[in-house]
C-alpha cells in the first residue's frame, strides 16, 4: 500500500509523443481510473508504472522511492492484463502461487494464501484444472486471483473487463470494485468504457492525445467537465453541443438557430469579456425535458426554448426525444415511457445550473 | 433418386482421391520392406509378385558387414550435433526477429534464407578445403558444421514464427511477478514454445538424416547413414549392388525416421492440451 506520483512524465515513440508531461498523484488506497480513446496513452502511462516502458522525460515515485528505472520486478506490483496473461502450461494453482513461488514464500504459507486467494474469487473448484479448460470469465478470476495473493503496493489493471460479454462485465464490475474497496491496495485501472470509469473509480483521470485534461471524482467530471473532450466524452447519450453567441441586449442572452437564452445576472461576470463572440453552449440530455410531459427536480431557474419532435427512442426505462431546435438536432432524455407524436410542437426546459459554455477556439469551459 | 446418385458418386470420388494419395506414399515403402527382405530367388522368379520366402540376411550384411549400423550410429551423432548448435545460433536470433523491432529487421530475415540459394556442390567443394586445413575434415563434427549452415536459416524463421506466436502479454506478466527477462523466457516462453520447438527439431533432424552430397564429399571412414549407404550401393567396390540389397538398404534408411517422426508427432499433439502453431 502506497501512494504513486507521476512527475512531469513523457514517453515518445520515436517521433510520436503518446505521453505528454503528465503529473498525476494517486492517493493510498484510492481506485484511480485512466479514462480516454485508444490511443490516448493510458496504457503506455500505465505501463510506465508497472515498469514494462521507461519515460523518456520525468519521474515516478512510490512513496518516497524513485521507481523510474526499477524492473517490474523490484517494485512489488501486480497487474491484470486485457488478455489476461494466464499462463496456459500452468495450472490454475500454479498461476495464482507463482507470484508466491517466484518471492520464496515458505509453502504452507503459498498454500494458504491460493486457497485464501481463490475463495475471494470463487474458483476453489479450478485449481486444478488447466486456462485451455476455462471459460473467458473464468480466466479472468484467475489473472485477478493472482494479482491480489501477494498483497501487492499498487495493483494495476489494463482493460480487464473489455474481453468479457456485457453481462459477466456488469457483475465483475461490482466485484472487482468490492474487493478492491477490501484489501484497500493503491489500484490504477485503465479503461475506455466511460460507465465502468464513473462506476468503479474513486476518481477518474481523463486522457486524451497523451494529455491528462482532468482528474477528479466521477460526479465532479461528470457535473463540471473541464473541456469539450470531457464534456463529450462522458455521459450517454452524449452532452449535446450547439453554437451559440454570448449577446448583450437588455440583458445577456446566449443566441443561436433557433433559440434565445436569457441568462441570469450571475453570469455576467464570467461571460463579460465573450460578449459578441460565438461560443458553443451544451447541455446535457437528462438536463433538459419537455414541458408538460414531465418536469425537472430540485431546480432552482430554467429557461425556455421551443423545439419539434423529429425522432423517439423508447429504451423502457427512458425516452430519449430527439427535438429539431432551428437547425440543431438536440437530445432530451426523459424518464419513463413517453410517446411524443414524431413533428409535435414542444416547448423544452432547460436547467440554467447545468449548462456549459465552451470557448471555441481552446475548446476549455468557461462555466 | 438423382441427387442419392450424385451423393453417391461425389463419395467414391471422395474416397478414390484418398486412397490414390494413400497409396501413392505407402506402396513404394511397402514394396521395399517386402523386397528387402525375400529371398534371391524369390526376387527373381518373374512368376511371384509378393514373395513367399523370406530373409533378413541382406539388412544383416547391410548393417553389420557393410558398416552400415556405424552409419546410422553416426548419423543420429551428426543429427543431434546439428540440433544442439543451430538451436543454440538460432534460438537468440528467431528470439530477436520476433520480438524486438530494430534497424534492417526484414533485411536480415530475408537474407537468412539467400544462403540456400547456392546449390549445395558449390557450398561442399571450398568446405573440403577449409576443412582439411582445421583438421575437420572426415570428422562429425565438420559434418555437423555444414548441416548446421544448411539447417541454420530454417531454425531461425521457424523459432522466430513461434515466438512470435507466444503473446507478449505472458512474458510481461511474468516480469511483472518477479522474473528478470532472462528468467521470465526460460519458465514462461521456452515452454510455451515448446511444442513448436519440437517440430523445429524434428525439421532439421529429417533434413540432416537425409543429407547426401555434404556428407559423402566431407566425409570419408565416419560417414554417415545416407553417405555409407551411397557408397555400399554405387558399389565403390567394383559394380552396383544387386536389387535387393537396395531395397534392403532403403528399408534401414527409411525406418529409424519413420519411427522418429511417429513418436514425436504423438507427443507434440498432446503437449499441454493446446496447439501451438
Amino acid at each position: 500500500m502506497v501512494e504513486v506520483k507521476l512527475d512531469r512524465i513523457t514517453k515518445r515513440f520515436g517521433n510520436f509523443e503518446a505521453v505528454k508531461e503528465l503529473t498525476l498523484d494517486i492517493k493510498d488506497g484510492e481506485f484511480l481510473v485512466l479514462l480516454g480513446p485508444s490511443g490516448c496513452g493510458k496504457t503506455t502511462t500505465l505501463r510506465m508504472i508497472a515498469g514494462l516502458e521507461t519515460p523518456t522525460e520525468g519521474r515516478i515515485y512510490f512513496g518516497d522511492r524513485d521507481v523510474t528505472y526499477l524492473p517490474p520486478k523490484d517494485r512489488n506490483i501486480s497487474m491484470v492484463f486485457q488478455s489476461y496473461a494466464v499462463w496456459p502450461h500452468m495450472k490454475v494453482y500454479d498461476n495464482i502461487a507463482f507470484p508466491l513461488k517466484v518471492k520464496k514464500y515458505p509453502e504452507n504459507e503459498i498454500k494458504e494464501r491460493v486457497k485464501w486467494a481463490a475463495e475471494l474469487l470463487q474458483i476453489e473448484e479450478l485449481l486444478d484444472r488447466y486456462p485451455a479448460q476455462l471459460s473467458g470469465g473464468q480466466r479472468q478470476r484467475v489473472a485477478v486471483a493472482r494479482a491480489i495473493v501477494v498483497e501487492p503496493d499498487v495493483l494495476l489493471m489494463d482493460e480487464p473487463l473489455s474481453n468479457l460479454d456485457a453481462k459477466l462485465r456488469v457483475a465483475m464490475r461490482a466485484e472487482i470494485k468490492k474487493l478492491q474497496t477490501k484489501l484497500k491496495v493503491t489500484t490504477i485501472y485503465v479503461t475506455h468504457d466511460q460507465v465502468e470509469a464513473m462506476t468503479m473509480g474513486d476518481r477518474i483521470a481523463v486522457m486524451n492525445q497523451g494529455r491528462l485534461l482532468q482528474v477528479g471524482p466521477p460526479t465532479e467530471v461528470y457535473l463540471k467537465p473541464n473541456s469539450l473532450f470531457v464534456a463529450t466524452f462522458i455521459g450517454a447519450p452524449e452532452m449535446n453541443i450547439v453554437d451559440a453567441t454570448v449577446v448583450e441586449n437588455d440583458g445577456l442572452f446566449l443566441e443561436g438557430d433557433g433559440f434565445k437564452i436569457p441568462l441570469p445576472d450571475d453570469f455576467r461576470e464570467i461571460l463579460e469579456s465573450y460578449i459578441g463572440k460565438d461560443v458553443l453552449l451544451g447541455v446535457r440530455p437528462e438536463h433538459m425535458t419537455v414541458k408538460g410531459v414531465s418536469t425537472l427536480e430540485h431546480v432552482t431557474r430554467t429557461a425556455e426554448i421551443e423545439g419539434i419532435v423529429d425522432f423517439i427512442e423508447a429504451l423502457g426505462t427512458d425516452t430519449i426525444v430527439h427535438a429539431k431546435v432551428g437547425g440543431n438536432i438536440i437530445k432530451i432524455k426523459l424518464p419513463g415511457h413517453i410517446p411524443l407524436p414524431v413533428g409535435e410542437k414542444i416547448k423544452i426546459e432547460i436547467d440554467l445550473d447545468n449548462i456549459h459554455v465552451f470557448d471555441r477556439d481552446t475548446e476549455k469551459a468557461i462555466i | 433418386m438423382r441427387d442419392e446418385t450424385k451423393y453417391a458418386l461425389k463419395k467414391t470420388a471422395f474416397y478414390f482421391v484418398i486412397f490414390t494419395a494413400v497409396a501413392w506414399i505407402l506402396i513404394p515403402i511397402i514394396v521395399a520392406f517386402l523386397y528387402g527382405f525375400t529371398t534371391k530367388t524369390d526376387y527373381y522368379n518373374p512368376d511371384i509378385i509378393i514373395p513367399h520366402s523370406y530373409t533378413t540376411k541382406y539388412v544383416h550384411t547391410i548393417l553389420f558387414t557393410l558398416g552400415a549400423w556405424e552409419g546410422i550410429k553416426n548419423s543420429v551423432i551428426v543429427a543431434t550435433l546439428t540440433i544442439i548448435i543451430s538451436f543454440i545460433l538460432g534460438i537468440p536470433a528467431g528470439y530477436s526477429i520476433a520480438k524486438f523491432i530494430f534497424p534492417g529487421r526484414d533485411m536480415i530475415k530475408l537474407s537468412i534464407v539467400a544462403l540456400r540459394m547456392f546449390p549445395i556442390p558449390v557450398m561442399a567443394i571450398p568446405l573440403i578445403v577449409l576443412y582439411i586445413r582445421l583438421h575437420l575434415a572426415d570428422t562429425l563434427l565438420g559434418v555437423a558444421l555444414a548441416h548446421t549452415a544448411m539447417t541454420l536459416p530454417f531454425v531461425v524463421l521457424i523459432t522466430s514464427n513461434i515466438f512470435g506466436s507466444v503473446s507478449k502479454e505472458y512474458e510481461e506478466a511474468a516480469m511483472v511477478f518477479g522474473l528478470t527477462r532472462l528468467g521470465s523466457f526460460i519458465k514462461i516462453t521456452l515452454p510455451l514454445a515448446l511444442p513448436g520447438l519440437a517440430a523445429a527439431a524434428m525439421f532439421t533432424f529429417v533434413m540432416s538424416w537425409n543429407e547426401v552430397f555434404v556428407a559423402s564429399v566431407l566425409t570419408l571412414n565416419h560417414r554417415t547413414l545416407p553417405a555409407q549407404i551411397l557408397s555400399i550401393m554405387a558399389g565403390s567396390s567394383g559394380g552396383a549392388a544387386p536389387d535387393y540389397y537396395k531395397f534392403a538398404a532403403a528399408f534401414i534408411m527409411t525406418l529409424p525416421a519413420m519411427l522418429f517422426i511417429f513418436f514425436a508427432r504423438k507427443y507434440l499433439v498432446t503437449m499441454w492440451g493446446i496447439t501451438l502453431k
